[in-house]
């Protein structure tokens, strides 16, 4: 019996290692460790064989049926193993097709874009963002940034007015004094702001100092050009509190300068004019195109002209006739001091993105949205 | 303001070439815009020359054949086509080599078989002057051979600077000679009106002349003088040439000597045929209404009664401060003059010149006020010109009409250097703010500055400097900015930044229609009234522009999809076969603002609210398929489905609950838009668009809609979230189908099955949709999953059975069973 257990493993491990594939394998299996099998029946009559045999036979069966269980086992896999790798092998597909994406995400306007980045840059430097009207009161455009009457700025060549028929019924409208008007107003009294500076005023009548806001959103001036839209998109910026000084203007706008443009930009601060701040200044970024040296090996820097600087806004030290407009609100002219500024969003994104038209903003031409994420 | 360089070094002279100086000027507050040249790009090969003989060329009846003297070099042959070249003449040559004002370069050359070895010059061809008809005979005794750039400017550096309108003073060429006094340090020459003319003439201007002001608010000061024996001429080339590179046509001595003056001083000067004013009576007055009079450039102007002339006994002469008439125009019979030179009101001037549609050296000067002293200087300088350059006699006397208010007088301000340190942020020694302030023509009181500096404020900068912090401005300017500034950061006493929640959500918003497919779009905010004449739109009333650039752009709008659908016909038209966008921005109701809600929703900051609403919006458009083409094919054009889930998408990330009811607009498709409701509130629209519509825009099919974004963000929950256990007793979920009439909305069966399932029943959502041979016609099956839940224990089957059971008894309430 013993013999004739050995003769089946030998048979057996022949017949695994001759096994070509997986059903062959299967087979092997069937024939030798089936319920049919030899070895099965041996195992399975044990019992009726002589005492002083059974333990012998027992164990050397049941250790070779371990031992072809193994092989039959390994082959398998192996044999499994082949096959999956040949099925999968006729699986393959072109993966340089394009994707096929839940959505293809559109594109930010680049002006949002640049908007909110110089929110950002002023929102990490601890000003609160705020929104303002764009149909405004003279008083708030005009009077209350120490515009005196009659100023150029209000004449209907630059400025856009609202026809006051138009208002709806019975609108609120504030005479020159800042005050509602008692009799139906005029034809210059409610306009389109001409810059977003109407919110320094609202922003003071808001909060008592310190107060540190910047204010995006929409102006409007009477200019149709190549380099002027009727409608555009400013920041102003307002810093007040007791000793913010004309130095913190510069150092603020340095800082802002080097989030947006890059870290190894200068600002240059020029002496200007306008009615609401004293002093004024313009401040220009040094060239990022060319570093500031205005010029390339082959010739002048187109960006900056070659004056190796960039014009990118107007600043000041806010007037004390402004801060007299909100006296009552905290901002007693003697005892507070600050600055503001204010910037063209479409400047800057120009600048910073290579935009060379200024009406392409407005175009909405999806092939310039597109090249904008 | 052109200030010819040469010009200014005859006031002050820093001695820094052209490019330092411009850049010393834009540093310290006067923008140089370009720094250019007038006449010869280099003076190079321009000299004086000496004609010693003129003879006529023997194969040309117009030609002259010339032997100059040059200078180095010795004498030269140059042929010349003036008639009045003659022989002694002192005159201007290019040589060889030199470069004319239009770029040629000069070389010798045959003319007529005589070769030239040069060129003698005109005027013109100097740009100095207009005398194209002869060359310039020179007043010189400059030897020849000189570099003709010491006789005249011929080759001038001109800077183009722009004055800020606070700066009046520097609209002339002294006033900018004291600015680069100021900034340079460089010595400045005596005032060019320290000096008057010596009355020569006969009588007194009180015989000769009269002047009545009857608008003494409109007219500060009119002042007066009158000459004799004037002999009108051309104005020597010097002077010519210093007006040619300010940019001013050269056109009789007197004339030249109103503008030269005006240029110099920046005081506007008038002059009249004395002998054209009947009784020489001038009377000032505001024009009546519609009153018309030709002015010099020979239009006929219709006036206001706001508006100011200046008139003789006939008329109006000249409208004040704007310009001459020609009525009483110096010609070349003039022999006597009458000199105004007048103040007035700059608010006027502006508001006139704006009114005709006419401006001019004189009211771009007059509209920024000047001062009422700076008349007698210009009549000073003026008169001593008359006197020597026209033969003109001065008569005794001056008339004098001031009416110089109170508020114009000369008055003293203060400057505390620590006050001024402390706004500045930068130390300025108060030596050295004295020192700048006198530079700029502030009288400093005292010697050595003690706590406070007293200063008497010029005339010049009456109306520019009124205050300290004015002076603070000054003396930071000319310390320099950018040499001394420090850059530091405030101080930030407290105040927290940060974006404002509304800000957060609506960011969230814009990014999540972003990603979702579509581009923002910015479209203009006045459209116009017929709002691109899709249906509905004009409907609403806007809020007009009363001074419109064109009529396309002359009412505010409305709504944000006439803006979109004119970006899908742009878009369209230009080839893209897709089109998904949006905008995130205002519409202007002609209302007053809501009382409360935040910006987004028209509530501003500030005292008083804004005159109209604004509430903010966001819509979109789209067009085709919303994901484009894919290669593995796509979902078919965007419908009122692909809008929905758009609002859906919003909706959930803001985590509140938005309903739809049918209800259509007239540019939408009747039966396939809906109201969106938040809280029961109509917020906004969506809904595939009217074929009308598609038409307009050459589309085929298309959806959109438009929301108020204040109610999404007022009801949006996201932040506020609370943690609630729904693993510890996991839901148990069940798919039913419900067969109703087709006409039973969706919603309403969803609704009842929540309704019916009460606590226990977290969730319903419909997940397909049947109607076919399976369910009878006419109907229509929704399936549903529900999810069966207590937050206090697993629910049994028989508890979930009991539920399901009420469900079906409520569906049939309303007409609806379970199918199969």
């Amino acid at each position: 019996m013993l013999e004739r257990i050995e003769a089946i493993r030998d048979e057996a491990r022949t017949a695994v290692a001759a096994a070509g594939d997986a059903a062959a394998v299967e087979e092997v299996r069937v024939r030798y460790l089936g319920r049919k099998a030899e070895l099965t029946t041996i195992l399975r009559g044990i019992g009726e064989l002589p005492p002083e045999q059974r333990g012998p036979v027992g164990k050397t069966g049941n250790q070779v049926r371990r031992e072809l269980e193994a092989l039959v086992e390994e082959a398998a896999a192996r044999y499994e193993r082949t096959e999956l790798d040949a099925r999968l092998a006729t699986e393959a597909i072109d993966v340089t097709l394009p994707g096929t994406p839940p959505v293809v995400p559109g594109h930010l306007h680049p002006l949002t874009r640049t908007r909110r980045e110089i929110e950002d840059v002023f929102v990490g430097l601890g000003y609160r963002v705020m929104e303002g009207p764009e149909i405004e009161h003279d008083y708030y455009n005009f009077t209350a940034l120490n515009y005196p009457p009659g100023h150029p700025a209000r004449m209907l060549q630059d400025t856009f007015y609202v026809d006051p028929g138009s208002l709806g019924a019975d609108p609120l409208v504030l005479g020159s004094d800042g005050e509602p008007l008692a009799v139906p107003p005029g034809p210059r009294d409610v306009l389109l702001r001409t810059h977003t500076s109407p919110m320094q005023i609202r922003g003071m009548e808001d909060q008592e100092p310190p107060i540190f806001i910047v204010v995006p959103g929409r102006v409007y001036r009477r200019d149709s050009d190549a380099t002027h839209t009727p409608m555009f998109d400013q920041v102003e910026g307002l810093a007040v509190g007791e000793d913010i000084t004309l130095a913190d203007l510069h150092g603020t706008l340095l800082t802002f300068a080097r989030a947006v443009f890059g870290p190894d930009r200068d600002v240059r601060i020029r002496p200007h004019f306008f009615p609401f701040t004293e002093p004024s200044v313009e401040v220009d970024v040094s060239c990022f195109r060319c570093g500031g040296t205005g010029r390339f090996e082959n010739g002048r820097c187109s960006l900056c002209k070659g004056t190796g600087w960039l014009e990118i806004l107007g600043a000041g030290m806010v007037d004390p006739n402004v801060f007299g407009f909100v006296r009552e609100h905290g901002y007693d002219p003697d005892r507070v001091q600050g600055f503001a500024f204010g910037m063209g969003i479409e400047r800057i994104a120009m600048l910073k993105h290579g935009v060379p038209d200024l009406r392409m903003f407005f175009d909405n031409d999806v092939r310039m949205l597109e090249q904008f994420r | 303001m052109k200030v010819p360089i040469s010009w200014l070094g005859a006031y002050c002279d820093p001695g820094l070439p052209p490019d330092r100086l411009a850049e010393r000027l834009s540093m310290t507050g006067t923008e140089v815009e370009r720094v250019g040249t007038a006449g010869a790009p280099s003076p190079d090969g321009f000299v004086v020359g000496r004609v010693l003989a003129a003879e006529q060329h023997p194969d040309a009846d117009r030609l002259r054949v010339c032997t100059v003297d040059a200078g180095e070099g010795g004498e030269r042959t140059i042929v010349c086509g003036a008639p009045n070249v003659a022989a002694g003449q002192t005159v201007a040559v290019a040589l060889p080599g030199a470069r004319l004002g239009d770029g040629t370069k000069l070389r010798k050359a045959k003319l007529r078989g005589v070769e030239s070895a040069g060129m003698i010059l005109s005027e013109t061809e100097m740009e100095i002057g207009d005398d194209a008809d002869g060359i310039a005979v020179l007043e010189t005794d400059a030897a020849p051979g000189t570099a003709l750039s010491e006789v005249l400017p011929i080759a001038e550096t001109v800077l183009d600077l722009e004055i800020t309108p606070n700066r009046p003073d520097c609209l002339g060429v002294y006033g900018i000679a004291r600015e680069v006094h100021a900034i340079t340090g460089a010595e400045l020459g005596p005032e060019p009106w320290a000096e008057d003319a010596e009355a020569t003439g006969s009588g007194d201007v009180a015989d000769l002349a009269s002047v009545t002001v009857e608008v003494p608010d409109l007219c500060p000061r009119f002042t007066a003088r009158a000459f004799t024996d004037v002999k009108i001429g051309p104005s020597p080339l010097w002077l010519k040439a210093r007006l040619a590179a300010a940019g001013q046509r050269p056109i009789n001595n007197v004339v030249d000597i109103t503008n030269y003056v005006m240029l110099l001083t920046g005081q506007p000067l008038h002059a009249f045929d004395l002998d054209r004013v009947p009784g020489g009576a001038i009377i000032v007055r505001a024009a009546s209404e519609g009153e018309t009079m030709t002015t010099l450039d020979d239009v006929e102007r219709v006036l206001d009664s706001e508006s100011v002339v200046v008139c003789d006994r006939d008329g109006p002469s000249g409208i004040a401060g704007i310009m001459g008439g020609q009525v009483s125009e110096v010609s070349a019979e003039t022999t006597r003059v009458l000199l105004e030179v007048a103040c007035w009101n700059g608010t006027n001037i502006l508001r006139t010149s704006n009114l005709l549609g006419l401006r001019s050296e004189a009211s771009t000067r007059f509209e920024k006020q000047l001062h009422p002293e700076l008349t007698m200087r210009a009549q000073r300088v003026a008169s001593k010109l008359m006197v020597e350059l026209c033969g003109a006699r001065l008569v005794p006397g001056t008339i004098d009409v001031d009416n110089t208010p109170p508020p114009m007088r000369p008055f003293d301000l203060s400057y505390h250097p620590g006050r001024s340190d402390r706004l500045l942020g930068m130390e300025v020694d108060p030596d050295r703010a004295a020192e700048y302030l006198g530079r700029l023509g502030f009288h400093v009181h005292g010697s050595a500055p003690q706590e406070a500096i007293a200063v008497t404020v010029p005339a010049d900068r009456h109306f520019d400097v009124t205050r300290e912090i004015d002076l603070v401005e000054e003396v930071a300017r000319v310390h320099g900015l950018d040499e001394h500034l420090p850059a530091t950061l405030p101080g930030r006493g407290g105040a927290v930044g940060g974006l404002a929640r509304h800000q957060v959500l609506l960011r969230r918003v814009e990014d999540l229609v972003r990603d979702a497919g579509l581009d923002e779009a910015i479209t203009w905010s006045f459209v116009d009234p017929a709002r691109g004449g899709f249906p509905g739109l004009g409907e609403i009333d806007p809020v007009v522009v009363h001074n419109p650039l064109s009529e396309d752009q002359s009412v505010m709008r409305t709504d944000l999809i006439g803006g979109l659908l004119a970006a899908c016909a742009h878009n369209l038209a230009r080839g893209a076969e897709r089109v998904a966008v949006f905008e995130s921005g205002r519409v202007y109701l002609p209302q007053r603002p809501p009382g409360d809600g935040g910006p987004l929703g028209g509530r501003f900051a500030g005292s008083h609210p804004p005159p109209v609403a604004e509430p903010h919006r966001i819509a979109a458009a789209l067009i085709g398929e919303l994901t484009g083409h894919r290669w593995r094919g796509s979902g078919g054009p965007a419908d009122f489905y692909d809008a929905k889930g758009l609002i859906e998408l919003i909706a959930a990330a803001l985590g509140l609950e938005l309903s739809f009811e049918a209800g259509s607009r007239p540019f939408l498709h009747p039966g396939r838009a809906a109201t969106v409701l938040a809280a029961g509130e109509p917020i906004g629209w969506v809904g595939e668009l009217h074929p009308e519509v598609l038409a307009r825009i050459d589309a085929r099919a298309g959806a959109a809609f438009e929301l108020g974004v204040e109610p999404l963000v007022a009801a949006a929950t996201t932040g506020d979230e609370r943690y609630e256990d729904v693993t510890t007793h996991p839901a148990v979920a069940e798919d039913i189908a419900v067969v109703a009439d087709a006409g039973v909305g969706a919603e309403r069966i969803r609704e009842t099955i929540l309704e019916a399932g009460g606590a226990l029943l977290a969730r319903a959502e419909v997940f397909d949709v049947y109607e076919g041979e399976q369910v009878p016609e006419g109907k229509r099956s929704l399936a549903l999953r529900l999810d069966f839940r207590a937050p206090d224990r697993t629910l049994t089957d028989a508890e979930v059975a009991e539920v399901r059971a009420g469900i079906v008894a409520a569906l049939g309430g309303i007409g609806a069973d379970l199918r199969g």
